[in-house]
């Protein structure tokens, strides 16, 4: 089934001065306006509104607002999960598994996938301009995953959904599905955190730091002010895609995919050209991210998952976060993921026993590392299925017709 | 629905479960006794299960299973978890029995356990007149392969329960077909091809 796209009516008219891919994602997807009442209270402290939540929909609610399914993006992933991106003209990131006959299907599931807050496809970020009309830049406030989340719930609220049948999603989405369950545990009745962790441990806030670094030092990059410079910090920006592309990847699969494979030539040149095949790889996806991606949203997402610790959050016991808990968890980690290997599901599969919350597990087999959620892994997709059926069946939500 | 047929020592199991319950499978391998708790007795039931094939094959039949070991993670679970707490042909797998079933006691309200019985009559004979290590349809593997490394008799479980101060609240003994027999306990521990216990703190 075509992924009905309805033309963003939900939150009015859309202001003055949006950057380029900005206009571009709103012109394909669904925007609400909140906040404009109630402003939502940051972490950080900084009261924020109104602020805009751009967001795509697939399926329909139906009559007792019980099939409601969220996709929490990564990242770097957005709300165009099933068709062509706007911007990059690419296929959805998750169209393997939502879609029509697939395991998310639209015609059984209403599904809503949100524009995180601090990201750059419609959401408000930095991005954006504040309430004076001035570009936010680093003057935008740090956002937390927390934050995300209750951003997203706001948007529930406005459009009437009291609770969602599942939240899923993988990395930085499976953040926010944890906090989700933890914040909101009458409004989740399943979860799906898929290769994430309760907490950012020091190695990936060490990556993380390198690509801000490598974006920071780009002498385009001006402070954050790049916009109004009319410069871009693309090489910056790039290199903390090439770091990161390196930590979702395993080191099996890059082995098998280039091994020491050459680039277009014959023999190394004794120079810095992209001699090896794995150069070439990684310096297109770098130039490639840097046309649909903001370098401060990149700079305020990765300090929101850097900041993520759930167990701190609940007095330092994990455990708590999900104290009586009725939610139904099913995680899954893949053997090759070393961002976000095994062991950190474990321990949110631990703590989640602590509190007797209903819980699966799932360790998929896989050499493709942190990667692996997005792509065709059929083990992954066999338990999912399963977990979401039997979910469903004590839900009573019907089969799709 | 109709109740579909499972394993005889696992159905002895499934009755000693009363409906609508909380109940906790260790050791439950590709779900057939979590599968039939759910279906049939509508309990909230989950499971752990020690291999991966297994685990996956549950939570792929709508099951909550997770991947684990008897032997160290039960002490995740708070006390009172459960109303069972259910370890079917696994208490000889475990590394540390008797810790195992403090722990059972201590996560559900009740332990069910099943085990085969090391003093069956073939057993013994095996031992005595063949001076080999028994090989039976319960205890399938050869010495060197055999996950089973504390086997005990019915009469040593219960000597161990005594010790332990753990309450016996029923305990049904399976003849080599898989039928439950009534005879008095010396008979039973020779006749005995495995055990199933509903057991309580005392």
């Amino acid at each position: 089934m075509e992924a009905t796209i309805v033309p963003p009516t939900a939150g009015g008219p859309l202001p003055e001065g949006l950057a380029e891919v900005e206009r571009k994602a709103l012109a394909r997807c669904r925007h609400a306006v909140l906040g404009v009442d109630r402003p939502l209270r940051l972490d950080c402290g900084v009261e924020l509104g109104p602020y805009r939540v751009a967001y795509q929909t697939y399926g329909t609610l139906n009559a007792d607002k019980s099939n409601a399914v969220l996709i929490c993006h990564a990242l770097t992933g957005d709300q165009f999960v099933v068709e062509q991106h706007p911007v990059t003209g690419k296929e959805g990131w998750w169209d393997r598994l939502v879609g029509a006959g697939k395991i998310l299907d639209p015609a059984r599931y209403f599904i809503i996938c949100v524009n995180v807050l601090g990201g750059c496809m419609g959401s408000t970020g930095p991005l954006d301009r504040d309430a004076a009309g001035k570009p936010w830049n680093l003057g935008f406030p740090v956002v937390t995953i927390g934050d995300m989340v209750r951003a997203q719930a706001a948007l529930l609220d406005h459009l009437g959904i009291p609770d969602l049948f599942c939240v899923i999603g993988g990395s930085m989405g499976g953040m926010q599905v944890l906090e989700w369950a933890a914040s909101f545990p009458k409004r989740v009745f399943s979860a799906v955190p898929i290769a994430c962790a309760a907490r950012h441990s020091a190695q990936n806030i060490a990556f993380h730091e390198v690509g801000r670094q490598a974006i920071m030092a780009d002498p385009e990059w001006k402070k954050g002010d790049y916009r109004l410079h009319d410069t871009l910090p693309r090489h910056g920006l790039a290199v903390a895609r090439m770091t990161a592309h390196i930590t979702y990847l395993s080191e099996q699969a890059l082995q098998r995919k280039f091994g020491r494979s050459l680039q277009d030539r014959d023999a190394v040149r004794f120079g810095f050209d992209a001699d090896f095949q794995v150069e070439s790889y990684l310096r297109h996806q770098g130039s490639t991210f840097v046309d649909r991606f903001d370098a401060n949203s990149y700079l305020y997402i990765t300090r929101a998952m850097d900041y993520f610790d759930l167990a701190a959050a609940h007095g330092g016991v994990l455990a708590n976060a999900f104290k009586g808990s009725a939610t139904r968890f099913c995680l899954f980690s893949f053997t090759s993921d070393w961002l976000f290997p095994t062991r950190e599901s474990r321990l949110v599969v631990h703590a989640l026993n602590a509190a007797a919350a209903n819980v699966s597990f799932v360790e998929i087999e896989s050499d493709k590392g942190h990667d692996a959620f997005l792509l065709d892994e059929p083990e992954m997709f066999r338990t999912l299925s399963g977990f979401l059926k039997g979910a469903a069946a004590v839900r009573g939500l019907k089969e799709a017709s | 629905m109709t109740a579909a047929a499972i394993r005889v020592d696992l159905q002895v199991i499934a009755d000693m479960v009363e409906p609508a319950t909380r109940a906790l499978d260790v050791g439950c391998g590709y779900g057939e006794l979590l599968a039939y708790l759910v279906n049939f007795k509508r309990a909230d039931a989950r499971g752990m299960e020690l291999s991966q094939a297994g685990v996956n094959a549950c939570v792929a039949n709508g099951l909550s299973v997770i991947q684990g070991d008897a032997d160290s993670d039960l002490r995740d679970y708070p006390d009172d978890a459960f109303d069972y707490v259910i370890l079917s042909q696994t208490l000889q797998a475990t590394r540390e029995p008797r810790e195992v079933l403090r722990q059972m006691l201590r996560v559900g309200r009740h332990a069910i356990v099943s085990f085969p019985n090391f003093a069956h009559w073939q057993v013994r004979l095996r031992l005595v007149f063949g001076g080999r290590m028994p090989e039976t349809p319960s205890l399938p593997h050869k010495w060197y392969d055999t996950p089973n490394i504390h086997l005990c008799s019915i009469d040593d479980f219960r000597g161990l329960c005594r010790d332990m101060g753990v309450k016996i609240e029923r305990a049904i003994v399976l003849n080599r077909n898989s039928r439950p027999i009534n005879y008095p306990p010396l008979l039973a521990n020779l006749v005995g091809e495995q055990a199933v216990f509903m057991l309580k703190r005392g």
